[in-house]
């Protein structure tokens, strides 16, 4: 059956089961479940009546044991630690140690630093992943198909929905946090390696039936105002170290002095510019990349020859939001997550610098996340085709790589939603015919702007007539591909075998696209 | 002008390709490809290769062929390079420019 986007779902991946009986739709266009109801579902919690003075445990191991996990049970993480993650490696080591298997992961996200699980994969102990990140070793296993079932492939306000429509129902949650007192009160700063907020693991501490905190950092109870509250925790432990700190926290990224990102990000600030959302109290997001990043730089002056003030930035934050802010050009930081020590520094210091949850974050099931009420998002993209779709998950060579993250949320929510990438990347096209895997759809992206023009997808109207009012040029993304492909050739399409490896899940839970096992090259 | 030598032209710098020719004498090319676009471009890198040779009038070669995401013009260029070099020709001698050098 083919999808709103054109992509055909095979019988196998429709037929893939939720946990709460929910049967998978394709995707139907942005906005179909608008309106629509759901009964969140509810975790079965322990109730705690009699006093105790403390939820510590001696280690991992026992806190897996008291736990009860067993076999064909659903772990998660969250991925504040990014790729300085020690818990997921401890967690599993454990769970495996204790020959309990056929475990799913649901992760926030999952990056370069699990690759252990590969080898669970292969051995057939790990035999779901739900998670939006998925890399390295565990992609590169998945996509050749070693994974029993197909890995669910979500944005992060997408999980949330599943969480809290009961889609994937969490047996136990494993939250690392940098800080924790004795009964579970958990924050994401004043320890070894402060990650600044917990926002991702928020709906697991709520919706898991267990929760147990690991950390590194004890301190006296209680630990407020604390970003995982004690009340959903079961246990916590003490661990030496729950990361690589240089690697939870990244020093700033440095701003981009390639003239190709200079120029893009340039052209990107342009076109915000014209919008008619550009006014005194605008919102707005943007990546870490090189020229998302550097959008902020070019964005100011063009704030102050207007003589206004950004309201609210949300996202990932990096310093460079918040060094506009201390400029007093941006009235409040809303974060769920911190890219850098930057960002960390001034979230512990400055009283307009605020942690949210990821379902306050880009949950397209609650009553009106953030991204429902922002202006512009800068994004960017593995490939963009000519109907705006674009993917950010699998590489040139159809292996998983990637994470749509909060791409597919904000790029919905926002707008305008500007993606800005180059127009290939050494022989790769980056403007395409056909995307590998459509991890957002077109019909949520509004403008592309590369080194070689920019496009405006047709369906905004509002948005051309701007861009022409304001003098800027554009042209038809189709013409973007051909000179792409001009530049590098047609690429042959990939060859894949037929069974679906990942589900790539529209935020309302329909299916947007699948990943199918790659098969070797052959001339 | 014939292959007397090995021959090596290109970097493993991305964006680029590092072609080895050696004489063989069993009039076959035995070509061995590795890129890292093979998925998208592996046919048409080739297809490039096999053209250059022939233009080059090369029939009995190893040609390994390492690439990094290398243009077609790239490819071409370094296939070209790498057949003079294994040539031992002079360097202050007369090229083919625009005739079989493209």
């Amino acid at each position: 059956m083919k999808n709103a986007v054109g992509r055909e779902i095979p019988a196998e991946a429709l037929a893939v089961e939720l946990k709460n009986g929910r049967k998978y739709e394709p995707y139907q266009g942005k906005g179909y479940r608008d309106g629509k109801y759901i009964k969140k579902a509810g975790p079965t919690t322990k109730i705690y009546e009699n006093p105790q003075e403390s939820k510590i445990l001696p280690s991992i191991r026992d806190a897996v044991i008291a736990c009860g996990i067993k076999d064909g049970m659903t772990v998660s993480f969250h991925h504040h630690f990014r790729n300085g993650d020690y818990i997921v490696n401890m967690v599993m080591k454990e769970i495996v140690d204790l020959g309990i298997k056929d475990i799913t992961i649901a992760a926030s996200s999952l990056g370069d630093a699990h690759d252990p699980i590969a080898e669970y994969i292969e051995k057939g102990i790990v035999t779901g992943i739900q998670t939006s990140g998925i890399r390295g070793k565990m992609g590169d296993v998945v996509s050749h198909g070693k994974l029993k079932t197909p890995a669910i492939l979500r944005s992060h306000g997408g999980r949330v929905r599943a969480i809290e429509e009961g889609d994937v129902h969490i047996d136990v949650a494993f939250i690392g946090a940098p800080t924790s007192d004795e009964y579970g009160n958990a924050r994401a700063l004043g320890g070894k390696g402060d990650c600044g907020v917990l926002s991702y693991a928020v709906p697991d501490s709520e919706y898991a039936d267990k929760v147990v905190v690991i950390t590194d950092t004890l301190v006296p109870y209680p630990n407020f105002p604390p970003s995982i509250h004690g009340v959903n925790v079961d246990y916590v432990v003490k661990v030496d170290e729950i990361g690589n700190p240089k690697k939870i926290a990244s020093a700033a990224a440095r701003m981009t002095q390639n003239p190709r990102d200079l120029m893009m990000a340039e052209n990107t600030a342009k076109v915000i510019a014209a919008c008619p959302w550009f006014k005194d109290g605008f919102s707005f997001q943007t990546g870490a990349g090189g020229p998302s990043l550097a959008v902020n730089r070019f964005l100011e002056p063009l704030m102050d020859a207007k003589g206004i003030k950004m309201a609210w930035a949300i996202g990932g934050i990096t310093a460079a939001i918040c060094e506009l802010q201390r400029k007093g050009k941006v009235g409040k930081i809303i974060d769920v997550q911190d890219f850098d020590t930057g960002a960390i520094e001034d979230i512990r210091t400055n009283p307009n610098h605020f942690e949210m949850t990821a379902s306050e974050y880009a949950n397209p099931a609650n009553k009106g996340a953030f991204v429902n009420k922002l202006d512009f998002v800068v994004l960017a993209a593995l490939e963009v085709d000519t109907d705006f779709n674009v993917n950010v998950i699998t590489g040139s060579d159809g292996v998983l790589r990637g994470a749509p993250g909060g791409h597919p949320d904000t790029a919905e929510g926002a707008k305008c939603c500007v993606i800005v990438t180059p127009l290939t990347r050494g022989r790769m096209a980056t403007i395409c015919e056909h995307v590998v895997t459509v991890t957002t759809p077109g019909d949520c992206v509004d403008v592309v702007v590369t080194d070689y023009g920019t496009a405006v997808n047709p369906r905004r109207k509002d948005i051309i007539e701007a861009l022409d009012a304001a003098g800027i040029k554009h042209v038809p993304i189709k013409q973007l591909q051909e000179k792409a492909y001009s530049l590098v050739g047609k690429p042959d399409d990939l060859q894949f075998k037929d069974k679906v490896v990942a589900i790539l899940e529209a935020r309302d839970g329909t299916i947007l696209d699948v990943v199918k096992e790659i098969k070797p090259f052959e001339f | 002008m014939e292959l007397k030598a090995a021959g090596t032209a290109g970097t493993l710098e991305s964006s680029d390709v590092m072609v080895t020719l050696e004489p063989t004498n069993d009039g076959k090319i035995d070509l061995t490809l590795e890129s890292s676009v093979i998925n998208q471009y592996g046919r048409q890198i080739k297809a490039t290769v096999l053209e250059s040779l022939e233009r080059l009038g090369v029939k009995s070669a190893k040609v390994i062929v390492n690439d990094h995401g290398a243009l077609d013009c790239t490819i071409k260029a370094r296939v070209e390079c790498a057949f003079y070099r294994g040539c031992q020709c002079d360097m202050d001698g007369k090229f083919d420019w625009g005739g079989v050098i493209r």
